[in-house]
């Protein structure tokens, strides 16, 4: 009973994450400048990295696995975001300004 | 379900094979091979050949685009545009192609037992390994062993290397384009400052796992080198050129270059003169067994030495030449 209860959240944890993923591709290949694309790309690194990882750890049950899995999933949370971070600073100190509209222009 | 996880990452080797000879970013084609060789380490994986994943993930993923992106800030961004040949290159790679393609017909199916590979030395290989080693990392014992002729080869390609980029690269610059050493370094960003001082003794410490657990699992000399070389590169990146070069100076990589391919001949004429072969570890001990493992310990820390200061030279070689203005 528990099993299946446990299976079926982790199933779910890791359709989320799955879709996560989608979406931040989809992003990354349809919004429109550098600064909205890295957005949705950072998206799969955070909250797409914790569903699925979450998943897999709900899987593995309490063993050496889930352990493991922990450890990467920390380490993924600190490069990628971090990754991310460099990256947008790369691309502000090479000149390349965000457009920022004020929304009252846009309106 | 592993066939059709092979069949994805082998269209996506494809893919990124392909936009690598289309861009004509350089940049971009320095990315995409990273990509590739990610791939490919996945690829491996999926083959059950964990070392050589390894191996591909930390060198041709991690250190390679380090190294290339170096090269890439001493050259122009984008390919030079040939034009000439075009059909001639065609004709060649549609003729080697055929011959490839016809090839892999008399190949055997995936992981059939009666490939002759899986016939001829790989049965003794696994049969022996227990009984000569007593440790169950096979891939190991061909490497530092049974096979330990082609790995002192190895070893001194990585050593010829790295002196023949040394004299391309090591002599002085053109006068005029004085290169600061202080100069570089991420030492002003602080998200990276912190995230990386974090990870730098967690990836040294991961090297060290490697190297010395690489009888009991998949790592060993050449993965833990560019491993460890990695962390201290990350630390050249964060903290500036300098930095680096005071933790570890270039006559200690040298050292370790030089030392590295020594030790792992010293062993083999230390096995010599106590009356074996050369490079038959089973002499260093009373008892053969931990003879070979002591021999196979000291020759893996051998490779790593000489890896980890190849690779760290090469980058420092790099990384000294004056930017292009």
């Amino acid at each position: 009973m528990i099993d299946t209860a446990v299976d079926i959240l982790s199933w779910m944890l890791l359709f989320l994450g799955g879709a996560f993923v989608i979406i931040g591709g989809l992003g990354a290949l349809r919004l429109p400048n550098f600064y909205t694309r890295l957005h949705a790309a950072s998206l799969t690194e955070t909250m797409a990295t914790i569903l699925i990882f979450a998943g897999m750890i709900l899987q593995a049950g309490l063993s050496l696995a889930a352990l493991k899995l922990a450890a990467i999933m920390l380490f993924l949370l600190l490069t990628a975001p971090t990754a991310s971070y460099a990256l947008a600073n790369a691309a502000l100190q090479s000149g390349m300004r965000p457009e920022a509209r004020n929304r009252d222009e846009t309106l | 379900m592993i066939i059709l996880f092979g069949l994805f990452l082998l269209s996506l080797l494809v893919i990124t094979a392909l936009a690598i000879v289309r861009t004509e970013n350089l940049f971009v084609a320095v990315m995409l091979t990273s990509i590739f060789s990610l791939l490919m380490a996945a690829n491996f994986f999926v083959l059950d050949a964990a070392d050589v994943a390894l191996t591909e993930a930390a060198v041709g993923a991690g250190i390679t685009t380090v190294i290339f992106l170096s090269a890439l800030a001493l050259t122009a961004e984008s390919e030079k545009t040939v034009q000439t040949g075009k059909r001639m290159a065609l004709v060649v790679v549609a003729v080697l192609a055929t011959l490839i393609i016809y090839a892999t017909f008399d190949k055997p199916r995936l992981g059939d037992p009666e490939a002759p590979v899986h016939q001829h030395l790989a049965p003794w290989y696994l049969e022996n390994t227990p009984v000569y080693m007593d440790f169950p990392n096979v891939v190991t014992a061909i490497l530092g062993s049974f096979r330990g002729y082609d790995t002192l080869g190895e070893v001194f390609v990585v050593f010829a290397a790295c002196i023949g980029v040394l004299f391309i690269l090591g002599v002085k610059p053109p006068e005029g384009r004085i290169y600061d050493p202080h100069a570089s370094g991420l030492r002003h960003h602080l998200i990276p400052q912190v995230v990386g001082r974090l990870l730098i003794p967690f990836v040294v410490l991961f090297g060290l796992y490697v190297q010395f657990h690489g009888e009991y699992g998949p790592g060993g000399g050449f993965q833990a080198g560019a491993l460890i070389a990695s962390g201290v590169i990350l630390y050249a990146l964060l903290e500036g050129e300098a930095a680096a070069l005071r933790a570890l100076p270039q006559p200690v990589l040298m050292g370790l270059v030089i030392g590295g391919a020594c030790l792992y001949g010293a062993v083999g004429l230390l096995c010599m003169l106590l009356g074996g072969n050369f490079l038959e570890y089973s002499v260093l001990s009373s008892n053969t067994v931990s003879g070979q493992q002591l021999g196979i310990l000291l020759i893996e820390a051998g490779v790593g030495m000489a890896v980890c200061g190849a690779l760290l030279s090469i980058f420092h070689a790099f990384a000294a030449r004056p930017r292009r203005l």
